[in-house]
């Protein structure tokens, strides 16, 4: 288990604070995950790699995490509602700082949409891996990125930095 | 040569489109890579697409690995919760079983028939070697260690030789009729079938219990012939 925990906590974490936003509860959530996993190891099947099956109860615990806090809205408002001391996109499009823009925009988009992309992105993550974890089709996985990636240049968009696409 | 790419705010994207972000990443199988660059070679307006998906790329392992990693509060309250957990007693035997199982359920159904048919013809040519072995032994000897000049000292350990019986079963007999038979006499086929006859061979008993063995023997509905033998 420690092999495992020291080989797969830090990502889980990621991926866990990303979706549910507050550190505190995203270190809550990696042990009860890694403990889901200590008492369910027997039901791993090996179909799928072991960060995949991670992620995927990592997502499942962050979602009853964020049900269970009534505070939490899972709209763009209440993500960009969030504070953050650091500049908002259009500041940073004024300093011609298309990459700290871009931060923000992945930080202020959707849940859905957020994971989607850190999960293809960060956790290099296939179609099909991404359907597993999701418990979405396939090509709704495809479709699901597109709009993410088009929702980013729409913030990017109003934040004032062209990209040259769409 | 734009028709890869399509105008997104008007139409569907193209399945090279939705295909980008994991060729950034490196996620992709290498037929559709393949399928990928050749359209990205093609279509400069796909090209810009895939340098904006770069960036994107780019910049969400930079928020994600800024996102830093968690205390060591999180190990401590798992080990600690696993520490409370009751002790679980992993069954040896469960996870053979499992193997066992988990092995042949991977075989293809025609695989197992044939395995099933090896392992029968397996049992029958090991059934037979042990039978021959048996009766070639049956004569043996044993002889002590100890040396004699003149004569050595033998002793014949060959146990009374069990009564044989050459048996020839009626045509309708079946093989559960002749098994039934044989169990029931506790006799083995230790020949045949030579013309249709058995030669059966039966616990040690005395003469005039083999006597009355063969008169119900011959009166046997599925034997039509039952006569004794050497």
């Amino acid at each position: 288990m420690q092999v495992l925990y020291g080989r797969h906590h830090v990502r889980v974490f990621r991926f866990g604070f990303r979706l549910v936003r507050d550190e505190q509860v995203a270190e809550d959530l990696i042990s009860e995950v890694f403990l889901d996993v200590w008492r369910q190891a027997g039901k791993f099947e090996g179909r799928s790699a072991v960060s995949t099956w991670l992620l995927a109860i990592t997502r499942f615990k962050a979602l009853s995490a964020l049900r269970r806090r009534k505070d939490v809205e899972l709209d763009d408002e209440a993500a960009n509602a969030i504070e953050d001391t650091s500049d908002d996109p259009e500041v940073a499009a004024q300093k011609k700082d298309t990459g700290v823009a871009l931060r923000k925009c992945l930080t202020a988009l959707s849940p859905e949409h957020r994971e989607i992309v850190d999960l293809v992105y960060y956790h290099e993550k296939s179609v099909e891996e991404v359907a597993e974890i999701v418990g979405i089709p396939e090509n709704t996985v495809k479709t699901r990125l597109f709009y993410a990636r088009k929702k980013l240049a729409e913030l990017l968009k109003a934040a004032g930095v062209e990209r040259g696409w769409p | 040569m734009m028709a890869t790419s399509k105008k997104i705010l008007e139409q569907e994207p193209s399945e090279i489109e939705m295909l980008l972000p994991w060729h950034a990443a490196g996620t992709l199988n290498a037929r559709d890579v393949r399928r990928v660059e050749e359209a990205l070679a093609r279509d400069p307006e796909l090209a810009r697409q895939y340098a904006a998906i770069r960036e994107e790329y780019a910049e969400t392992i930079g928020l994600n690995e800024s996102l830093g990693a968690p205390s060591a509060r999180a190990m401590q309250k798992l080990f600690a919760a696993i520490d409370g957990e009751p002790v679980r007693k992993p069954s040896a035997m469960r996870n053979i079983a499992a193997g066992i199982s988990g092995f042949f359920a991977r075989l293809s159904p025609r695989t197992l028939a044939w395995s099933a048919g090896l392992g029968a013809l397996a049992l029958l040519v090991q059934a037979g070697v042990i039978g021959l072995v048996l009766v070639k032994n049956q004569n043996a000897s044993f002889q002590t260690a100890s040396l004699s000049v003149n004569e050595p000292i033998t002793r014949d350990l060959t146990p009374a030789a069990p009564p044989r019986a050459f048996v020839r079963f009626a045509p309708e007999a079946r093989v559960a009729d002749i098994t039934a038979l044989l169990d029931s006499y506790q006799a083995s086929i230790v020949d045949g079938a030579k013309d249709g006859m058995f030669r059966l061979q039966f616990k040690p008993m005395s003469k005039d219990e083999t006597a009355g063995l063969m008169r119900k023997l011959q009166k046997e509905k599925i034997v039509s012939l039952a006569v004794a033998a050497q």
